[in-house]
């Protein structure tokens, strides 16, 4: 082996034949697979495994603090594109066995190393995740540092995909069955000690003693077979088909389907491949493992998710849509105007973030109260042990509660969050303006247009606006919203502290409702409408789940407020005319709001009842909105599915079309982060795209010949379908 | 087309299935052995005009695995030259092997059978078996596979039956089996398990309760609450019958069937087969018939089994006169009577598996010769006997008194 051909790692040999292999990728901070890390390592395995001289080796890393992030995801797209190219030329058949054999590159190299004949140790320092750490599973000992970065874990389910390297099968013969199938749906990031105590690895040492203790296991001798491929081996669990294997996998299938109403193929062949895999040796079960592989990777939600999740998220968040003239900017103190559940809960995140916060309320006393129950808050964050004490007692501090508005002078960014009515905010807006000068403002409200409120202060290009969801602390989406003035300064300034307090941020334009709530008031109403045409209630909570959404429609309605729903149908009536809003759930909101007083869960009266004791109940009285009385097995579970996600991906081609989202991946990803439309699907624009324009347009002008005109497709869908294009590609060739 | 006649059946009584259960000493195939031995037996039968020995079982492994239809007609003496066969239809196999046999008779291949069924499931165990359908992810995911209790529950949720409604019926069962075998109507039919000395290890009923009670029932808790919620079975049953909120869980120990061991065997062959033996027919097999039903429900294939089979027969639902349904779970039969309207007096009148027991691949022959006695005791002439299956399924047989 030539060690000077290798760019990807360093490898040395020491006195005692022990080899250090350390990956150290060139330009990145990060290592990961690629497929000349693959190359590169495939010839130092040969060389350990030919080279008498060598006894065993360590894996360890060159950066200071981590180890590997795992694949490089854009690999396993080109792997992709390659296989569309080649079934184009070749045929599906060739195309699908080339496809198999490339997506099996990694969990052959993997089994050199366990099957060479030499011990090799994983040394992990920093993260070590996904590929990595099958590799890591791979290797006759893992020993990993108890650096506060130091995680193991297999996140693969996240992004549609799962452990394809062998981590199904190593995983389940490391942890009972049960344990194994948990790690790998979750796909959870594990520290040190946990990892040990799951038998994941053998030891955890200090950073500094990380290489001794590797060099010291090798001395002492390791077994270069793995315990599976030893005859003795025992399953942690027993056979597959044993009395314990009953109590195992039945539940396992059904909590599979419990927990992804069977929208998940990657989740769904992690239990077929360890069920399949743990009956038979280990290089059949990887065999199989890699059949479902490259099975999940040809699924469109693998795609779409890999496409969403990873790759246009990652563009996001690395400030796809910053204005490229400005120059950063660093959100020291951050003011919050408004000392209620909103203004709280952004107050918290920007503390947590390491920002200095200024919250005010009308007087001293009420921002206390707010400073008060942020405080409660992390208490019990404390309390539950997910936040160390001195951490919470730094985020808390960093917040000043406050009467005067004087207390915003040097303020980096101030955030209004005070009650939703224009008056209340003018006023807010410009004793703000009045103290802090040209400081970004920007306002935080979900239904107001900002360029409305931007009268209210005296330049508008620095008026922003800032729709943070609620729960604050939990929603991972923020919606910027550009005012017709709004200037590139105060765009950048709000990406930059977005991205400062670790959420994800969309630019939309300026319009009613701006995005993700279009959407969501279209999935609220189909809900509505399915009551008023007597389909079950639970039918529509259920479906509505099955569909692939987080939360039912009527329970999402009583979360936001049943009388909110209302008072927007009423506004939307008077300033768009009787046409804008259809008669039927209106009749369905006045008579709850008005006649029955059931405004939601925060009166305990809603579509559900909230009884004092146990789970929430469907109002029984929803009988009563039924036009007609149906045999639910006559109603299509099918149609429905489709009317929820239908109608929502139609609102956001709407807003699209009508350029107030302007990029496709933030149609996307602001969807599925902001009001968890079926992830599976990619977002809602994927969802169009992957079907094809002409066949969505098609499905809505079924819809719109049997439930009415809010399916009627937009002239801009027609032209694309005429066009042949899709979103993605359009976008794409705007933007080359 | 040659008709099937059937000449008799005998059935061991259910010993209650679990370890302090009379017959659990008793090995599978003595079981098997007693039932084969004294329907030939009594009836003076030569071995040589046996065709064949048809038997279900559902869990044919260990010591009632391979091919335990064979090894019991050795033992019961039927000689070298009579074969056997096991079946498994589930909990329809014992009423399977009557069909299978008879079709055999009706198509002219054979003149003469002993069909039924045999379950240990004290010693073997339910689901010792293992197999793909709860279990490899593909199938079980697909099929919404659940235990039957909570698809008994999910049917109760779902056709409107509550708790009470459940424990009167199980009550009204108990109540039926006691008076049944006060009045001796199972004299003709009851071969006692005996040992090798010729001592009687069971003679009568083990399992029945006939002192239950609307309020000795009310004091069981459900059995499928906590496994429906934490094995995430309930979630499985609301995906697949989304109109339902929450699983009303209803069915126990009580109004369920029991967990028992038995055998049973009837003998079948055509008219001249038995008039060589010297035997008069009882009953006339007139159709049968088997379908797939909605998995999730899956014990509502007697439904689907009956229409099935009433319209091959052509006949109507008011031509059968007698229904015996396997009493797997109240709501079994609760939904069945709803959906064709029938009056409970005319099913299952001597009792059901809630009160005796449910020896899972001998059920279906017990209850076909419980229809058989039932017709001759009132002297009806019609009666469908079905069973509702696992993985949802359905087998029903319409005979007729001769």
């Amino acid at each position: 082996m030539d060690k000077n051909a290798l760019k990807q790692f360093r490898f040395t040999l020491d006195h005692d034949g022990i080899a250090l292999i350390e990956w150290d990728m060139p330009g990145r901070s990060m290592n990961v697979f690629t497929e000349d890390v693959i190359r590169e390592l495939s010839m130092i395995v040969d060389h350990v495994a030919s080279d008498p001289a060598i006894k065993g080796a360590i894996i360890a890393s060159g950066k200071p603090d981590s180890f590997s992030g795992g694949a490089d995801l854009t690999m396993l797209e080109g792997i992709a594109r390659r296989y569309a190219e080649t079934a184009k030329i070749k045929g599906e058949e060739t195309a699908i066995r080339e496809f198999y054999d490339e997506t099996r590159h990694l969990t052959l190299l993997f089994r050199r190393i366990e099957t060479c004949g030499k011990p090799f140790v994983a040394a992990i320092n920093g993260i070590c995740v996904g590929g990595a750490f099958e590799m890591s599973l791979a290797c006759h000992r893992r020993i990993v540092t108890s650096h506060p970065k130091t995680r193991v874990g297999l996140p693969e389910i996240k992004v549609g995909i799962f452990p394809g390297g062998g981590g199904t099968q190593r995983v389940a013969r490391l942890m009972p069955t049960d344990h194994a199938l948990q790690l790998l749906f979750k796909g959870d990031q594990i520290k040190p000690e946990m990892a040990l105590k799951f038998g994941l690895v053998h030891e955890v040492v200090r950073p500094e003693d990380l290489l001794d203790a590797a060099r010291t296991a090798l001395r002492k001798g390791i077994s270069p077979v793995a315990p599976w491929d030893e005859e003795k081996f025992k399953l942690p669990s027993n056979k597959v088909f044993s009395p314990q294997g009953m109590m195992i996998w039945p539940a396992a299938n059904a909590i599979y389907r419990r927990e992804t109403y069977d929208n998940y193929p990657a989740a769904k062949a992690i239990l077929q491949s360890v069920h399949e895999g743990l009956q038979l040796p280990m290089d059949q079960a990887l065999t199989v493992e890699s059949r479902w592989f490259a099975h999940v990777l040809r699924t469109p939600q693998a795609r779409a998710m890999i496409r969403s999740l990873f790759v246009s998220m990652q563009d996001i968040n690395k400030g796809a849509r910053r204005p490229k003239d400005q120059p950063p900017t660093e959100i020291k103190k951050l003011g919050v105007v408004g000392a209620g559940f909103m203004g709280q809960g952004i107050a918290s995140v920007a503390a947590r973030a390491g920002i200095e916060v200024v919250m005010i309320d009308r007087d001293k006393e009420s921002a206390k109260k707010g400073r008060s129950a942020i405080e409660a808050k992390i208490a019990e964050s404390v309390g539950k042990g997910r936040v160390p004490p001195d951490k919470a007692f730094e985020t808390i501090s960093r917040i000043k509660a406050s009467g005067d508005y004087a207390a915003l002078a040097g303020c980096d960014l101030v955030i209004e969050a005070v009650f939703e009515d224009p008056k209340v905010k003018a006023e807010t807006l410009a004793r703000i303006a009045a103290i802090v000068g040209d400081t970004v403002i920007a306002s935080n409200t979900s239904t107001l247009p900002i360029s409305g409120l931007a009268k209210a202060v005296p330049d508008a290009t620095h008026f922003i606006g800032i729709h943070f969801f609620s729960p604050v602390e939990k929603m991972m989406l923020v919606e910027i919203i550009m005012g017709k003035q709004t200037g590139g300064r105060a765009l950048a300034t709000a990406l930059d502290f977005v991205r400062k307090i670790g959420k994800t941020p969309i630019v939309v334009n300026d319009a009613r409702g701006f995005y993700a709530n279009r959407c969501v008031g279209a999935y609220i109403r189909e809900g509505h409408l399915m009551l008023e045409e007597g389909v079950p209630p639970a039918m529509i909570e259920n479906v509505a789940r099955m569909a692939g959404m987080p939360v039912g429609p009527l329970a999402l309605n009583d979360e936001v407020g049943i009388d909110l729903a209302w008072r927007i149908v009423k506004a939307t009536e008077a300033q768009e005319g009787a046409g804008a809003v259809d008669p039927r759930q209106a009749a369905v909101l006045q008579a709850l709001v008005e006649k029955d007083g059931r405004y939601g869960r925060k009166n305990g009266k809603g579509f559900y009842d909230y009884p004092a004791e146990g789970a929430k109940r469907l109002w029984p009285g929803l009988a009563a909105f039924a036009a007609a009385r149906r045999d639910p097995d006559a109603i299509d579970v099918e149609t429905l599915k489709r009317r929820f996600l239908v109608v929502q991906a139609l609102e956001a081609a709407r807003t699209y079309l009508d350029g107030i989202v302007t990029d496709p991946r933030e149609a996307d990803v602001g969807a599925i982060l902001g009001f968890g439309f079926a992830p599976f699907t990619g977002g809602p624009l994927s969802m169009i795209d992957g079907m094809g324009v002409g066949r969505f347009n098609a499905l809505c002008d079924g819809l719109r010949a049997v439930y009415g005109a809010r399916f009627d497709v937009p002239q801009g869908l027609r032209d694309m379908e005429a066009r042949g294009a899709t979103f993605y590609g359009e976008a794409q060739r705007a933007a080359a | 087309m040659a008709e099937a006649y059937v000449f008799d059946h005998v059935r061991t009584p259910r010993g209650r299935g679990k370890v302090d259960g009379a017959l659990h000493e008793v090995p599978t195939i003595r079981l098997a052995e007693t039932v084969l031995r004294a329907v030939r037996e009594r009836n003076g039968v030569e071995a040589e005009a046996i065709d064949d020995v048809v038997l279900g079982c559902v869990d044919p492994v260990g010591e009632a695995g391979g091919d335990i239809a064979r090894a019991a007609a050795l033992l019961a003496d039927y000689g070298n030259t009579v074969p056997g066969v096991q079946l498994n239809r589930f909990c329809a196999s014992g009423l399977d092997a009557v069909n299978f046999a008879a079709a055999q008779i009706m198509s002219g291949q054979q003149d003469m059978a002993v069909a039924g069924g045999v379950e240990s499931m004290s010693r073997v165990g339910m689901a010792a078996s293992g197999g793909a359908w709860p279990s490899d992810p593909e199938i079980a995911i697909k099929s919404y596979f659940m235990p039957q209790g909570i698809s008994a529950d999910l049917i109760a949720t779902k056709y409107g039956f509550d708790r009470n409604d459940c424990d009167a019926y199980a009550v009204e069962s108990q109540r039926r089996a006691a008076q049944a075998w006060n009045e001796n109507r199972f004299e003709r039919s009851i071969a006692p398990v005996k040992d090798i000395n010729g001592l009687i290890i069971l003679a009568h009923d083990e399992h029945m309760r006939p002192e239950a009670s609307m309020q000795s029932l009310a004091a069981i808790k459900p059995a499928f609450a906590m496994f429906g919620e934490q094995g995430g079975f309930n979630a499985v049953a609301i995906q697949a019958h989304p109109e339902i909120e929450a699983i009303n869980h209803v069915h126990h120990a009580g109004n369920s069937s029991g967990i028992v061991d038995g055998a049973a065997a009837v003998l079948l062959g055509t008219k001249e087969a038995g008039a060589a033996q010297g035997l008069k027919p009882r009953a006339k097999i007139r159709a049968f018939a088997n379908i797939g039903s909605e998995p999730a429900l899956m014990l509502t294939g007697p439904v689907d089994v009956t229409r099935k089979l009433l319209a091959r027969a052509g006949m109507a639902i008011g031509d059968i006169d007698l229904f015996e349904i396997n009493e797997a779970f109240a709501s079994v039969v609760l939904r069945y009577m709803q959906a064709f309207d029938l009056d409970h007096a005319k099913v299952n009148p001597s009792g059901g598996a809630i009160a005796f027991g449910h020896p899972l691949g001998a059920t279906g022959a017990m209850i076909f010769g419980m229809a058989i006695d039932e017709l001759e005791r009132t002297g009806k002439s019609t009666a469908l006997v079905t069973l509702c299956i696992g993985a949802g399924m359905g087998t029903a047989t319409i005979i007729e008194r001769v």
